[in-house]
């Protein structure tokens, strides 16, 4: 190494450049550009708006073009255009800078999954405080508080960013930081579509809060079509947010199975492959087919709503049942989306804080491909009263009933697994347990859900509400909890509170259960979805629900303050293998250094070899040196 | 950090197993009944009527189906974290490596296969009794047995309320559901504007209204009784505000009302479209 000093660059070059702040003054900018643009689109159709100042086409150009300078000024066309110009390609970007490169497009992938986890957090946060401003205006049977328009805003923001940010809140931060450590390659199969992803769902969720200024959407998360179509101007920013969601998705599943599939190290076959990276595996292949057929549905939507066609429109020759039928090939592949990373989750915590080897390694790949299978044909099951095809009906009862034996897999091996093991409570274990107890109540109340003779009464109420509660808050945010108390130190280097966390985990645990047991019983007494008034009868349990609900939303901010504590100001190290893991991310030193391995490792067995004799999980020396 | 014991015998491990079945087993035999005879009965819809006493058998068989499946893993999970806890502080130990068994593997996917294609097929052996009171569409599969003298309503949902129309009376329009006791009700379900859902809570009734679609559904009363109508599919601004009562009154209260309302209709039938089994107003354009 030469000795020449390097002189510091001056503060304020830091912030010049492509970057964040670059990208939202080029955000801003292609923002008005698109809105006078559209403003500058005249014909027929637009007349009818008459005297309002705004058209849709112009909102629809005005975010188009607000996302696309936002994604130019983080630097995303500068490697097109270069390769154009004939510079040699390279796949990295920004990975050595400082603090700078967590605002900027960085092609590290343990960075991008840093950055997702602020920024998947920053909006479940967002969605969790509509949630509680939800539940205040229940408090009593009357309306109250909110303008109903306001209300079903609410509903609707809180529902939206719940399932679109959070489709990425295990795949984005853990996926793309852990994916690439357990299959012992340095980088992801391509860096800067990585980046594009968060970036691109960073995007979305701004164009998703801004539909406040337009009036929000009255259409709740389904976004149903006959009702999209009479909506204010803030329906667009809903299309256009889970539009962009979808891209994100799409992009985000294929670099994970490309990933998977191409750059696995020396010996990772896959029967070694941990089980975590398999329930990304059956999730990835969720999010690459299912997100594209939500976009098209959104387009036409777009398109009923600007160019005035008429997919959605049944008394011009469109159906209403065709924007449900899309929405819910989608959606339902989508629920899946957000439970099998925590399927993968649990199956990969149990053997480490039980000290045995994952019980039936075959079976729990065989339960999430299946679950991942069967869960395109199942969708008509949001449809059973809707009037559709009533002799389907049976099927799709079967289909979804079928569900729940490859579900069972994920329960057997589980439970087997903790069989005779040194049991450790630790957090993340605890949260893993829990998730026994969600997902067995949110898998029962499905079966009855899927029953279509008791569906008649359940369907669009409380009690379906219930259960996706029951499923996607006890099966998802649950195992995303036990994912950042688990992997967290790994990521940053620093312990968090244990004292904190057990006190997070057994107050979020007793007030999760005790804000959704009730809204089974509301449900089943006649309170549908989405409604701003109920019987009085229900004030009662109504009220339950809200206090518990606020005592959940004190306990995320337990979480909240432990995080900042342990992060920003305690700073206690983190040992490289704080719980005693076989897993690889844990062999490498905390926080882990930029380029991984200095060696591609070379594996020899699963990361489960708990009791077994010691077979050597990497052999750093004779792998061949420079995959990069 | 691999302890390389080969811990506890085989024999051990057995019991501890048949432990755990045992007590499951006990506990599904005391619990299963005392659910299936006092929690099944109570959930609602209730026996209004045929349908909804249905629904309520539907909801006592497998509430009761749950409560082994609730009980094996209370008892296997008590037992399991109680027995397998490791001591604090204590050296981290190394279970036994039990990677696969295959007969719990397979008497696994046996049950739960067992469980769920009998749950399928009773479920549509209930469904297709008689249609369960949900809505099939135009063409419907599932028929009490006395549908062919049912009395025929329509419900037309609209932003934001529900009309009813009798065509044995006319076509008369009401804005309140009125019913006479014990008779089949063929309803058919439809939407002026966006989707909405028929929801007639106590009667065990859903049938989403959808714009130009006729959803047929049907439900045999039985005693007089007041209940619930609510939309349940968002509608709309005021969707939370979409609701009623109905009613379900004797064969001869429903003569008489059906006589007076007939006259307070006829000023206004001639304003009133024809009847027929659906509506197509002109294609709708933004409300606000």
């Amino acid at each position: 190494m030469s000795s020449i000093a390097v002189a510091t660059p001056p503060v304020w070059r830091r912030f010049v450049g492509f970057n964040m702040l670059t990208g939202i003054v080029l955000g801003v900018v292609g923002w008005y550009a698109g809105w006078y643009g559209g403003h500058g689109v005249v014909g027929p159709s637009i007349d009818y708006f008459g005297d309002v100042d705004y058209n849709e086409i112009s909102v629809y150009l005005a975010y188009i073009g607000g996302v696309i300078g936002f994604l130019a000024g983080l630097g995303f066309l500068n490697y097109p255009i270069a390769r154009l110009r004939g510079y040699p390609p390279s796949l990295r970007e920004k990975e050595t800078e400082g603090i700078g490169r967590y605002f900027s497009l960085c092609t590290d992938h343990k960075v991008v999954g840093i950055q997702y986890l602020w920024g998947v957090g920053l909006f479940f946060f967002i969605a969790g405080l509509n949630a509680m401003l939800i539940r205040f205006e229940l408090l009593r049977p009357n309306h109250q508080v909110f303008p109903a328009g306001t209300y079903l805003t609410l509903v609707g923001l809180h529902g939206t960013m719940m399932m679109g940010i959070m489709t990425s809140g295990i795949l984005g931060p853990f996926a793309n930081y852990l994916v690439p450590l357990m299959i012992g390659a340095r980088r992801m199969a391509f860096p800067r579509i990585e980046s594009l992803t968060f970036w691109m769902l960073m995007a979305a969720g701004a164009v998703l809060e801004t539909t406040i200024f337009f009036g929000g959407f009255p259409t709740g998360w389904t976004g149903y079509a006959p009702l999209a179509n009479q909506a204010n101007p803030g329906m667009d920013n809903y299309i256009l947010f889970f539009a962009l969601v979808g891209i994100s998705m799409c992009l985000l599943g294929v670099n994970m199975l490309a990933t998977i599939v191409t750059m696995r190290a020396p010996g990772l076959t896959w029967t070694r492959l941990p089980i975590f990276v398999w329930g990304v595996i059956s999730t990835a292949i969720l999010n690459v087919l299912a997100a594209p057929v939500l976009v098209a549905a959104l387009g036409m939507a777009a398109l009923d709503r600007t160019a005035q066609t008429n997919f959605y429109v049944t008394a011009a020759g469109g159906s209403s049942y065709l924007y449900q039928n899309l929405f819910w090939v989608f959606g339902h592949p989508e629920v899946y989306i957000l439970a099998l990373p925590g399927f993968g989750i649990v199956l990969e915590l149990l053997p480490v804080f039980s000290r045995k080897p994952l019980w039936g390694y075959r079976l729990s790949v065989a339960g999430l491909l299946g679950v991942s299978l069967l869960s395109w044909f199942v969708w008509q099951h949001h449809l059973f009263v809707s009037g559709m095809n009533g002799d389907l009906r049976p099927f799709y009862m079967l289909s979804t009933e079928l569900i729940s034996i490859p579900t069972g897999f994920t329960f057997i091996c589980g439970m087997m697994t903790i069989w005779r093991g040194h049991i450790r409570f630790t957090v993340p274990m605890l949260f893993c347990l829990a998730w026994f107890f969600n997902f067995l109540i949110g898998g029962l109340s499905g079966v009855f859900l899927s029953d279509t003779p008791s569906d008649v009464t359940t369907h669009g109420s409380f009690f379906s509400m219930a259960h996706f509660h029951y499923t996607i808050m006890g099966g998802l945010v649950f195992t995303f909890f036990a994912a950042i108390y688990y992997w967290v130190p790994k990521m940053f280097g620093y312990k968090l509170h244990e004292g904190m966390a057990k006190i997070h985990f057994w107050t979020m645990f007793v007030f999760f259960n005790s804000t959704f047991a009730p809204l089974f019983a509301i449900g089943f007494l006649g309170q549908p979805r989405r409604v701003v008034t109920y019987p009085s009868g229900l004030q009662f349990l109504n009220d339950w629900a809200s206090v518990s609900a606020f005592l959940l939303g004190c306990s995320m901010l337990l979480f909240l303050w432990n995080l900042v504590y342990s992060l920003v100001f305690a700073k206690v190290p983190a040992e490289a293998n704080p719980w005693g893991s076989k897993s690889i991310e844990f062999q490498l030193p905390s926080p882990v250094p930029v380029h991984n391995f200095d060696r591609i490792p070379v594996f020899s067995s699963d990361p489960y070899g708990y009791g077994e004799p010691a077979r050597p999980l990497t052999i750093p020396a004779g792998a061949p040196a420079g995959r990069d | 950090m691999t302890a390389e014991t080969n811990t506890p015998p085989a024999p051990a491990a057995d019991n501890q197993g048949r432990f755990v079945v045992i007590a499951w087993l006990v506990l599904s035999a005391v619990a299963t009944p005392l659910v299936a005879i006092f929690l099944g009965p109570i959930i609602p819809p209730g026996n209004a009527t045929v349908q909804g006493q249905g629904q309520v058998f539907d909801n006592q068989v497998m509430t009761a189906l749950a409560t082994p499946i609730v009980c094996l893993l209370v008892v296997y999970f008590a037992y399991t974290l109680a027995t397998f806890r490791a001591r604090r502080g204590a050296e981290l130990v190394d279970g036994p490596p039990l990677r696969e068994h295959h007969g719990i593997q397979v008497v696994w996917i046996i049950v739960t296969g067992i469980m769920v294609l009998f749950l399928a097929g009773f479920g549509t052996y209930e469904l297709l009794k008689d249609g369960a009171g949900g809505g099939q569409g135009p063409n419907a599969i599932a028929f009490p047995p006395n549908h062919k003298n049912a009395l025929e309503v329509q419900v037309i949902g609209q932003q934001w309320e529900f009309t009813y129309r009798y065509p044995s009376l006319g076509g008369m329009e009401s804005s309140q559901l009125v019913l006479p006791a014990n008779t089949d009700v063929e309803l058919h379900v439809t939407s002026l504007d966006v989707i909405h859902s028929f929801w007639a809570v106590e009667l065990g009734v859903k049938a989403d209204a959808n714009p130009g679609v006729d959803n047929v559904a049907y439900v045999e009363t039985r005693d007089p009784l007041t209940f619930h109508v609510r939309c349940a599919e968002l509608c709309g601004l005021w969707h939370g505000y979409m609701f009623n009562n109905g009613r379900i009154v004797s064969q001869s209260d429903f003569q008489t009302w059906a006589t007076q309302a007939q006259k307070q209709y006829a000023p206004i039938a001639k304003y009133v479209p024809k009847y027929s089994h659906t509506y197509l107003p002109d294609p709708q354009r933004r409300a606000g």
